[in-house]
């Protein structure tokens, strides 16, 4: 067997060559981390840093020295917790309204042909395309004493004077309702969209009705659609600023709402900071809740199964 | 979907409700495109006379001209630091892959989940540090930070779904490692860049709050002024700025989705 | 430009657990035609690409003429490469393409021109030279791919599994094809398939490999006739592994070695007149049988429980169509075809 057995023949391992390419291999990763430098640089820089500042600068006194007068002054105060209390409200009302509302239209639009639902997406996704400045804008004509809506139920007898519609927590809340809508609406959409059509008609062979498919069936597997978009709802809302403070024309002071007025009015940095830690918890804990939601479903499921 | 029910009540009951909603999320893009025709002072709808007044207020006005024009620099600048960070940040992740890349996904994409008034503030206090607040500089980082994971979003699948035996063969044939991405990688991955760069475009010609915080004077951006003209009195010459932001992201959009089928 | 040879010394490449490279050694002759030939996962494809450069060996060395090129840069290293998917550029057009590595070369515009074009030329595709490629068919793809690779004159071409994509005739046309160009061309060549025939076809030797080593490497004829392994002798075609109790002389005596014998399916006949003198019998029942245009192929089963493939020519098959299952069939081998190889390793240590 010529050359068979000469291909076992003992190389001497060169080290310089082993060393050498383990070198060579560590470049190349250097060269393809050394890429995304700016990217790293740019969002150090620009979003890391400024939060770590709120971090430091909520424990500090003006003059640079630690303190946690900030702190004190804050949760001692009424007006933080009704502020804190107005954002929970804010965002759970959102939440609840984007629900009701974005279910049943991602539910319709997964029903129709492909075709006809790729159209009326573009229609969902026109408000995404739209300057939020416009589109409140729009709510505060809609809305106003004498505006559209106003007309429409006083004109058709359902209220007999008009209503406050704007410049309140009603006029708030249709605005964030308004914004988030099509943010909550894509992921369930994209999920109900996934649901193999095989396991509806199994569930409508086996007898089950259609509200009991939806409710054991469809809703079950467009959970992780509706997590991601109450994620979404959370992350928006919590810090949402440009819609209360336009449409909520003073009267509503979420969490955000309050640091801007702490920052322009007195001036506090300190404290204005420590709100934005205060902020910065309130989303964690959003998040943490929902991934326990997430662990608690899923195993519910699995005891199910 | 639900073709498996004969359920044409439910189904009926359910678009009526969908047509509902879907009307409640266009109808305020669309209210103001009447108003802002309207030749009254007052908000009235449907107007009784027409005319083209509330353009010329905002055209004839320096303010609001200064404001445009900044914004509009603002929007061409981010897209232009945004778009090449984040590609060459794709470019890495997919290279690299495992966790590092998967960390690295998630510290690009951050911005978009950091609360946007926390952005605002932090980037006011490090911007006041450095006697930087009210230059168009400071906005601008703002306002690339944000774009960022805009870019990454749409660039990221593109860069994944490459063909990177082509880049390979550059080798094989003698190119080196950034030739190679240059010569062959950035002409076919042109389309999304555009698109990346005319979201990442959107995302700093929509932004307000870091606006609203780190701008001043002269740096105002349009959405800034239109945030405290809101404020202050609502008259029509922001339905006429509305109707022409709409019809120009409208018309962006379009665009895009034309050349995407095209 | 004198071809070159390579030399592989211990190459090692591990991916976690997975062996991919188990300290590979080779020595390629200058301008051979050698091809890797194993099955999926045998290590053949990471072979060619630690030889191209695109996959970092953790240990040994890579020689090409005299010069060490392990650490080299793949863009470096002069090598022509076709890829199985081809990858052509499609943003750039057939002539585009093969001017690609000319200019990156800095070859003068009207020099790249002429010398992309004789390269087409040489390929047939001369008339191709400004469609694009989404214009093309695969074969041309193919060719667009081989004058790419050739237009810059390199001193070793790397082929791999370049024509699993086109269908069998084009592929069958392909293989000649590409052996012309190698001997008008003369350059060292390595070819990666998992096609056998393939193998046997084209090369001047082949290597086989398993498990990230190489089995055997030889003339094909040898390869095929005298394979040095139950693996080898199975992987290149048809074959028959037989323990000598399975065999008797042909006039009726005992076989006097007792060792393991390989007869491959071809050289198995009915007739005792095809084996001469000295030839082996085998003894047993028809399990089963099939017609194949060509030929009829019988399985046998021996009284030793093992199954026995016959492949007869229809030219030859007379009484093929009459037997049935059951029937006891006698068959019979020269002796010159029945190779010893050594007993079969067991299965999976």
């Amino acid at each position: 067997m010529t050359g068979t057995a000469a291909m076992t023949a003992p190389a001497t391992p060169d080290r310089d060559t082993r060393a050498g390419l383990r070198r060579d291999a560590r470049r190349e990763r250097a060269f393809f981390l050394s890429l995304s430098l700016p990217a790293l640089l740019l969002v150090g820089l620009c979003a890391m840093l400024p939060i770590f500042w709120i971090l430091r600068q909520s424990v500090m006194t003006l003059r640079g020295e630690f303190t946690l007068a900030n702190w004190e002054k804050l949760l001692s105060s009424a007006l933080t917790w009704k502020s804190v209390w107005t954002t929970v409200e804010l965002s759970g009302a959102t939440l609840v309204l984007c629900m009701a509302l974005g279910i049943p239209l991602a539910l319709a639009l997964a029903s129709a042909p492909p075709k006809i639902a790729n159209r009326l997406l573009i229609l969902v996704m026109l408000p995404l395309w739209t300057s939020i400045l416009v589109r409140t804008y729009g709510w505060l004509v809609l809305l106003r004493r004498d505006g559209l809506v106003n007309q429409a139920l006083t004109g058709t007898g359902i209220a007999s004077e008009p209503l406050a519609l704007v410049y309140n927590f009603t006029g708030t809340l249709i605005g964030m309702v308004h914004f988030m809508l099509p943010l909550f609406v894509l992921p369930v959409y994209a999920a109900m969209r996934d649901i193999d059509g095989n396991a509806i008609r199994a569930a409508a062979s086996m007898g089950a009705s259609l509200p009991r498919t939806l409710a054991t069936v469809v809703l079950p597997l467009s959970a992780g659609g509706i997590r991601s978009g109450a994620m979404i709802v959370f992350i928006y809302t919590l810090g949402f600023f440009i819609t209360p403070a336009v449409l909520g024309g003073g009267q509503v002071s979420p969490v955000a709402i309050r640091i801007e007025k702490v920052m322009s009015t007195f001036q506090d940095w300190g404290q204005a900071s420590a709100l934005g830690v205060l902020l910065l918890i309130l989303v964690a804990m959003a998040a943490a809740m929902l991934a326990a939601a997430r662990r608690l479903i899923g195993r519910k499921g699995k005891t199910h199964a | 979907m639900l073709d498996a029910f004969d359920a044409r009540g439910f189904r009926a009951g359910l678009w009526i409700y969908a047509g509902a909603v879907l009307a409640f999320l266009i109808l305020p893009t669309l209210i103001v495109i009447p108003i802002s025709f309207s030749a009254s002072d007052l908000l009235e709808f449907p107007p009784r006379e027409f005319s083209l007044r509330w353009y010329q207020t905002f055209f004839g006005s320096a303010t609001w001209m200064a404001a445009l024009r900044t914004s509009l620099i603002l929007g061409v600048l981010t897209a232009a630091l945004a778009v090449p960070s984040a590609l060459l940040a794709c470019v890495a992740m997919d290279r690299i892959g495992g966790r590092s890349a998967k960390a690295l996904g998630g510290y690009v994409l951050a911005p978009s989940v950091i609360p946007g008034i926390l952005l605002a503030i932090g980037l006011f206090f490090v911007l006041a540090k450095l006697r930087l607040i009210g230059t168009l500089g400071g906005i601008l980082v703002g306002h690339v930070v944000l774009a960022i994971p805009v870019a990454v979003i749409v660039l990221r699948p593109a860069v994944a779904r490459f063909d990177w035996g082509q880049v390979t063969a550059a080798r094989s044939l003698g190119a080196g490692w950034a030739r190679a991405l240059v010569q062959i990688l950035l002409p076919q991955m042109s389309f999304t860049l555009m698109t990346a760069a005319l979201m990442a475009f959107l995302t700093s010609l929509d932004e307000a709050v870091i606006s609203i915080f780190v701008s001043s004077g002269q740096n105002s951006t349009l959405p800034k002024l239109m945030f405290l003209s809101l404020r202050d009195q609502i008259d029509p010459t922001i339905a006429a700025i509305s109707t022409l932001w709409s019809v120009l992201v409208i018309g962006i959009v379009l665009i895009v989705n034309a050349r995407r089928t095209a | 430009m004198a071809p070159l040879p390579i030399t592989l010394d211990a190459l090692r490449k591990t991916y976690g657990d997975y062996v991919a490279l188990d300290d590979v050694s080779l020595a390629i002759r200058p301008g051979e035609f050698l091809t890797l030939l194993g099955p999926s996962g045998s290590g053949k494809t990471t072979l060619l690409m630690a030889l191209a450069g695109f996959v970092r060996p953790e240990a040994g060395r890579i020689l090409i003429g005299d010069r060490d090129v392990t650490r080299l840069a793949p863009n470096r290293r002069d090598i022509g490469i076709v890829f199985q998917n081809y990858a052509l550029f499609p943003h750039m057009d057939v002539l585009a393409n093969v001017e690609y590595p000319l200019r990156l070369r800095r070859v003068s515009r009207r020099e790249a021109r002429e010398r992309a074009m004789s390269a087409l030329e040489r390929v047939k595709l001369g008339a191709f030279a400004g469609r694009d490629i989404s214009q093309l068919s695969g074969g041309q793809r193919q060719r667009v791919a081989l004058a790419r690779a050739i237009v810059f004159e390199p001193r070793i071409m790397l082929m791999d599994e370049p024509l699993s994509a086109l269908d069998k005739n084009l592929r069958e046309h392909m293989q000649l094809e590409i052996r012309r160009l190698h001997d008008d061309l003369g350059i060292t060549t390595i070819y990666v398939t998992h096609d056998q025939r393939e193998a046997l076809t084209m090369s001047d030797r082949i290597a086989v490999m398993k498990d990230g080593r190489i089995r055997q490497i030889d003339a094909p004829q040898d390869i095929y006739c005298r394979p040095g392994s139950g693996f080898v002798a199975e992987f290149m075609g048809e074959a028959n592994i037989l323990a000598g109790g399975d065999c008797r002389a042909a006039d009726g005596g005992t076989l006097s070695s007792a060792a393991t014998l390989m007869v491959r399916a071809e050289n198995l006949h009915l007739d005792p007149a095809d084996c001469g003198p000295d030839g082996i019998r085998l003894d047993g029942r028809l399990a089963g049988k099939a017609y194949r245009g060509e030929n009829w192929l019988l399985q046998v089963e021996l009284p030793s429980g093992r199954e026995l493939m016959m492949s007869i020519p229809s030219a030859r098959s007379e009484g093929c169509e009459e037997l049935s299952p059951g029937d006891p069939v006698a068959a019979f081998a020269a002796r010159r075809h029945a190779h010893p190889i050594p007993a079969p390793e067991p299965e999976a240590a």
